[in-house]
């Protein structure tokens, strides 16, 4: 059972493997392993060390600025922060329904969004992984090394993001953190050229991501055994899904099923997701723990992602998209496909339907509309969701009335993902590193696992050793900046910075 | 083209206390990217699975200073780098993440972890894995010399392209004007 790894029993004498940075995903995160005289491993933990307080320091901030401002929570995936905070912003300006230009351009944005992030993830991260094998030299296991051997499939997925992030610099101003938009709609409609300009394209980025999904299914089907055993775990899983079950990235219930594909909820209201799911803390990590109230925090937790979605959806509406996830889910034999490398596989299918669901979008003449914006009566509350390229997304914020904030809650797709990453380690942990000594491919097989699951840790990093119980930041001259004392039951203390610091 | 052989400046980056979007905005100069590659290599950076810098001709730093870890990679990066570069506003003057700094750190750690939404088994994590948080982020050059600043949120591709070919040629850095203007 790999969740026996997450705390050794006697974790006294126990050698510590790091390692740290975990590299090729987005933003820095930590692992150690815990293991005995034999190289047993005993405990095996994925660390999320980075804190920037988001939620207490926006308080008192007007909530107009929430889109632009929580965006930067993330740079690889602003357009679902800048996007979640919108729809929450919706509902504190009264506005249930937006126009239909100012909803499709929102679509477009974040179809763009996830093609552009998708893309990368697979092509600029993982694919060395995938294409030359998880034994490859340290040197040459990078998206250079995939540009030399392999400069077709290299160039395309540069290309496939380009396209992603012209969408989104046509839709919100700018390729990252942009503008547009705006409490109860955008700032913008698409014009005819910029329309035109990625209409001459979007054909040929179809194609690309067709290609896409057949590269990834010859990568799995060279290694069905193991990729169908690597790092597998039985989850619960969870997305938002159209009223017809369909699959639906923008805006939706909720629906939940159990490892067995039995559903949990379905089509649940998002503003009430706080009867529904809740947090953890664990000592041990800044990032949290969410799980199903109504299974409790042992059995509760779930995936997020393009695993959940394609496997949690009835269909896609776009029909390449829906071939592909016919053969996809086939291979469950009526079970949820649980094995975490299909995660780049459903990815590449989530793919694949945003191509073509620009490609609809370009035609549709309402993108072009002049009805940007609505406003109604004001409210106090405001939770907006959505299916960020990693997951489901939710922003929470609560207002004065003056619309300064005093509350926010944000669960972030890969928070939701934190326990299924942490059992799809221990068991690659259990099944790749037991008793083995321990070198630096084995190693690189926890980061695969954890690379399946994309996730966006941001950014933070850790050195070797022991932590120091008393730190001074000293400038570069040697003045103290700030000190800080971590007291014995834990608590930090701040003993003052500075004035020359502020 | 030149097409002696020229050794390749060797390239390293970083994410302090950032979002990742500096690294996004690098990463879109777009078909550029095969054109670099020709001019430098890479070291440590989340591109790559290198864990420890080795001595590279120049460091690129997105991010502020948050915790002590970050403290720590901006040293090490300032002791392997000749040259070491802000990019972006968290590293230039500690950008949103700096907005904490108005608030006391354990109103921070309260918020998120025992007055929250939703929370189980409140407390504020503390394990000795985790890096100490400063009560302030600051901007890098506050605790190391900084050579250049590249502003913006991000700064854009172009910006970045500039930057990295006219340096990497030797010539003083000058940027149109569309570069370095904000929205
Ligand atoms: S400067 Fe802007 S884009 Fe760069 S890390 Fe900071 S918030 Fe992100």
């Amino acid at each position: 059972m790999p969740s026996q790894l997450e705390t050794a029993s006697h974790p006294q004498g126990l050698k510590r493997v790091a390692i740290e940075p975990v590299t090729r995903v987005e933003g820095h995160g930590k692992v150690t392993l815990l293991l005995d005289e034999d190289d047993h491993v005993q405990q095996a933990r994925l660390h999320i060390v980075e804190f920037r307080g988001f939620e207490k320091f926006i308080q008192g901030r007007p909530f107009w600025e929430l889109p632009v401002l929580v965006q930067r929570l993330c740079g690889i995936c602003p357009v679902s922060h800048h996007l979640a905070a919108a729809k929450a912003c919706d509902r504190l300006v009264g506005v249930d329904q937006l126009t239909s230009t100012a909803e499709k351009v929102r679509r477009l944005m974040h179809f763009g969004q996830i093609l552009q992030s998708h893309a990368l993830h697979f092509f600029h991260l993982s694919s060395p992984d995938l294409l030359f094998g998880f034994d490859d030299p340290v040197a040459h296991r990078n998206i250079i090394g995939v540009l030399d051997a392999h400069p077709d499939i290299a160039r395309q997925g540069v290309l496939l993001r380009k396209y992603g992030q012209e969408v989104i610099r046509i839709t919100s101003g700018k390729r990252i953190h942009g503008t547009g938009a705006i409490p109860g709609g955008v700032n913008k409609a698409v014009s005819a050229s910029e329309r035109d300009l990625l209409q001459a394209d979007i054909g040929q980025v179809v194609q690309w991501a067709v290609d896409g999904v057949a590269l990834m299914k010859r990568l799995f089907g060279a290694n069905a055994a193991a990729f169908q055993r690597f790092g597998t775990i039985d989850a619960n899983s969870l997305s938002l899904v159209r009223p017809d079950g369909e699959l639906e990235l923008y805006h939706g219930g909720l629906r939940a099923r159990d490892a067995t594909g039995s559903v949990l909820f379905d089509h649940a209201d998002v503003a009430d997701y706080q009867d529904l799911l809740a947090e953890q803390v664990k000592p041990w990590s800044y990032m949290k723990f969410p799980f199903i109230r109504a299974l409790g925090p042992e059995a509760g937790w779930y995936r997020v992602g393009p695993l959940a979605r394609v496997g949690n959806c009835d269909a896609i509406d776009t029909p390449l998209a829906e071939r592909e996830r016919q053969e996809f889910v086939a291979m469950g034999q009526g079970r949820p496909v649980q094995a975490t490398l299909a995660t780049h596989w459903a990815r590449l299918i989530e793919l694949l339907h945003c191509a073509e669901a620009i490609e609809r979008l370009l035609q549709d003449p309402d993108l072009g509309g002049r009805d940007l914006l609505l406003q109604g009566e004001p409210r106090r509350l405001g939770i907006g969701v959505i299916e960020a390229p990693r997951g489901t997304l939710f922003h929470h914020y609560e207002i004065d009335a003056d619309g300064l904030v005093r509350k926010a809650n944000l669960i972030v797709s890969t928070t939701n993902n934190n326990q299924a990453m942490n059992e799809s380690i221990r068991q690659v942990a259990l099944d790749e590193l037991d008793g083995r000594r321990l070198t630096e491919p084995l190693l690189n097989r926890i980061e695969v696992a954890i690379r399946a699951y994309d996730p966006c840790l941001s950014c933070a990093t850790h050195a070797l050793g022991k932590m120091p119980l008393e730190l001074e930041l000293l400038d570069a001259d040697g003045a103290v900046l700030d000190r800080l004392r971590k007291r014995a039951d834990g608590n930090i203390v701040d003993d003052g910075h500075c004035s020359a610091a502020s | 083209m030149d097409t002696r052989v020229r050794p390749k400046l060797r390239v390293a980056t970083t994410s302090l206390a950032g979002c990742f979007g500096c690294h996004m905005s690098l990463l879109d100069i777009d078909e550029r990217l095969i054109d670099l590659v020709e001019l430098v290599e890479l070291d440590r950076t989340p591109l790559t699975d290198i864990k420890t810098i080795g001595d590279c001709d120049l460091g690129l730093i997105e991010g502020g200073v948050g915790n002590a870890e970050n403290v720590e990679v901006l040293r090490t990066f300032r002791h392997h780098c000749k040259v070491l570069v802000a990019v972006g506003a968290c590293a230039v003057n500690g950008g949103i993440p700096a907005m904490r700094n108005s608030f006391a750190l354990s109103d921070c750690l309260e918020e998120a972890y025992i007055d929250g939404v939703g929370l189980y088994n409140q407390g504020i994590p503390n394990d000795p894995e985790l890096p100490l948080l400063l009560s302030q982020v600051h901007p890098i050059h506050e605790v190391v010399k900084v050579d250049y600043f590249l502003p913006g949120c991000p700064p854009s591709a172009d910006a970045i392209w500039t930057f990295l070919t006219e340096l990497l040629a030797g010539k003083p850095i000058g940027f149109p004007y569309t570069q370095i203007h904000y929205d």
